[in-house]
């Protein structure tokens, strides 16, 4: 049975208060997301309880108990104010998925300052975009990510630290680099946190945008609310399980659901800082035991690829419940884990700006193979009219998902962009930019995007920031960039491209412009494939038609071409 | 052979390395190591491809064979016979 029960029932009694009541929250009271999940936890008799199995390469493993990671939150945040970080100031965490991530994300909220978690594979110019409209203070990194913030530190004098937690003394620390070790540091046991309350900044997330700059999601301590309760009913997170959430902090399912909620529902939960592979991941929930498993279609369907013999050589009986996020999750892998796993994955659906989960085929109800489930309960989720953003009552009609604000994890702006905050609202309803429609029973059916954004393995990457940066190639003259349908990661980057006189179009051309989309951006965003072209189709206004480009790739009708200028 | 080995082991360490100071061999775990991320990978297959002027099938472009210099070098040769 799972903790969620019926549908009817919760829908009938919900209000956000009984997760307030739970966490012993009173409106108005202090919340501090870094005190409820490390401090809170140790008082109600579970300081010893471990909180984080992680296990890095070359077999590396360490545990950290709730007074572990009490102490080393405690210890980072008053290592960070004595630098002179100030609430509300942006600290960044440039990290891989080590210890120190996760620690620090908690100590950077103890200060009251604002965790900006930047995904550790991201190039140089992805982070300066980031960290200059942010204008973040201090960034906490390793030694192997360092040379990313020295390229291009010359254009950030607002970051004044960048502070480095696995300094080895090998060679000497440059302008504004200090270095910390957790391991070495002296525990604070006793730490001053900061008084934040429901609406004090915790959490920025930078998503892609179709057009212009990445956008700074900004969150608030009060998310910590429909965090704690939707991972109680979507994931059916329980006392005594073992949870691993396979994304990486730099996204905000590593965040919302790999690190507060569980944290601050005293959770332990393991992380795995490797790459890749089905037997690695295999071998880890037979190790640790898994029982909760959060995971992506994109691995999942990597899993599938793999096959089913190498399943059968581990022992994955530990494992009672199964969720995935990040992109819509096809009816064959649901099907295909019921088979192989015995058990079926849950799709939950839910994006950077919510901040907590939305959709969900919950636990004990009945899963729909390839539908995103039904609404949370407290939240008014429809599908809009993509003309007049009216509800449309018609059952299996596509349109956008649309919901009305408020619960407590919604982002309360996009940083420094009020105007595109703004412009996600229409008629009172949260535009989600993706289209689906809903059945009968009331569950989701995705449908697709209402953009040109690409959801490659769950990762949006926008289509504009990854032309700007092939215009930065020597050799390249025009670019548009499209999502391709993809097996494995539903869709990936395509570039189509002119050259500059003088430049062959030639395969290691090719790879020399991917690598440096790879370096410069991030691996995610690198072209998959590069086109060549004489020129680039487009309107007669000069404006390159993507839309064309796309649709030739998803063999979709390529529309209206009166305006493509033929000359 | 041994060309081949080196240049290989070279392309990774020139592309793929963060930490200049890091130090990897021929059997170093590059996909399971954390080296080389999935997407990664499709550079380092591609770079393959052109430099030994041959055609690797994407599935059997996979982590496993691409988790070693040394894996990768009888992948590459498996074509080359």
């Amino acid at each position: 049975m799972s903790q969620f029960g019926s549908y009817e029932e919760r829908i009938k009694n919900f209000s956000w208060s009984m997760a307030e009541q739970e966490l012993e929250y009173r409106p108005g009271d202090v919340i501090n997301i870094g005190w409820y999940c490390s401090d809170r936890i140790c008082q109600q008799g579970k300081a010893d309880k471990p909180a984080l199995l992680w296990e890095g390469m070359g077999g590396k493993e360490k545990t950290y108990t709730y007074n572990d990671i009490r102490l080393a939150s405690n210890t980072i945040g008053k290592f960070l104010r004595d630098l002179g970080i100030k609430p509300e100031d942006r600290v960044c965490l440039f990290m891989d998925k080590i210890p120190e991530l996760y620690l620090g994300f908690l100590g950077v909220l103890k200060i009251g300052a604002i965790a900006q978690p930047l995904f550790s594979a991201f190039g140089g110019e992805s982070l300066f975009v980031r960290l200059e409209d942010a204008q973040t203070r201090a960034i906490i990194t390793q030694r192997k990510h360092v040379s990313k913030v020295r390229k291009v530190l010359e254009q950030m004098p607002f970051l004044e630290h960048i502070i480095i937690v696995d300094y080895d003394e090998k060679k000497e620390l440059r302008e504004r680099e200090v270095a910390f070790s957790l391991e070495k540091a002296t525990p604070v046991e006793q730490f001053e946190i900061h008084p934040t309350t429901a609406e004090s900044p915790s959490v920025l997330h930078y998503t892609s945008g179709t057009t212009g700059k990445p956008k700074g999601v900004q969150h608030v301590h009060y998310s910590l609310i429909s965090q704690y309760l939707s991972a109680q009913w979507a994931l059916d997170l329980r006392d005594d399980d073992i949870y691993w959430c396979t994304a990486d902090p730099g996204w905000v399912t590593g965040t919302s659901y790999g690190i507060i909620a569980p944290f601050s529902l005293g959770i332990t939960q393991c992380v795995q800082d490797i790459g890749f592979s089905a037997n690695n991941w295999y071998q880890f929930i037979e190790k640790k035991r898994v029982t909760v498993w959060y995971s992506a279609p994109t691995a999942i369907r990597s899993l599938m690829k793999a096959g089913e013999e190498i399943v059968k050589k581990f022992d994955l009986s530990s494992l009672r419940h199964l969720t995935s996020v990040g992109e819509p999750l096809n009816s064959e892998a649901v099907i295909w884990s019921q088979a192989v796993l015995g058990l079926p994955f849950h799709d939950t659906y839910w994006q950077t700006e919510t901040g907590s989960i939305m959709i969900t085929n919950f636990p004990g109800m009945k899963v729909k193979p390839g539908s995103m489930g039904r609404a949370f309960p407290g939240l008014t989720a429809t599908i809009l009219d993509m003309k007049t953003y009216e509800p449309i009552n018609e059952p299996s009609k596509v349109g956008l998902i649309g919901f009305k604000p408020d619960w407590p994890a919604m982002m309360r702006t996009y940083w420094n962009n009020k105007e595109a905050y703004e412009s996600k609202f229409i008629n009172g309803w949260y535009i989600s930019g993706d289209r689906s429609s809903i059945d009968r029973e009331g569950y989701f059916w995705f449908a697709g995007r209402d953009d040109d954004i690409i959801n490659t393995a769950g990762h949006l990457v926008s289509p504009f920031e990854v032309e700007s940066a092939l215009l930065e190639h020597e050799a390249v003259a025009e670019s548009a960039v499209v999502a391709k349908p993809d097996d494995v990661n539903m869709e990936v980057v395509k570039a189509f491209v002119t050259l500059k006189p003088g430049f062959e179009a030639n395969a290691d051309m090719e790879l020399n412009i991917m690598n440096f989309i790879r370096k410069t951006l991030s691996p995610l965003a690198m072209p998959q494939e590069i086109e060549y072209m004489p020129s680039l189709p487009k309107t007669r206004s000069g404006k390159i038609m993507r839309r064309m480009l796309r649709a030739r790739e998803w063999g979709e009708d390529i529309g209206d071409t009166s305006t493509l200028d033929n000359d | 052979m041994d060309d081949m080995k080196q240049a290989v082991l070279e392309y990774v360490i020139n592309e793929y390395l963060e930490d200049e100071d890091d130090e990897i061999d021929l059997d170093t775990p590059l996909i399971s190591g954390g080296i080389v991320d999935s997407f990664s990978m499709v550079s380092l297959k591609r770079f393959l491809e052109n430099k030994y002027q041959i055609n690797i099938p994407d599935e059997q472009a996979t982590p496993e064979a691409f988790d070693s210099v040394n894996k990768i070098i009888v992948l590459v040769e498996s074509f080359l016979k």
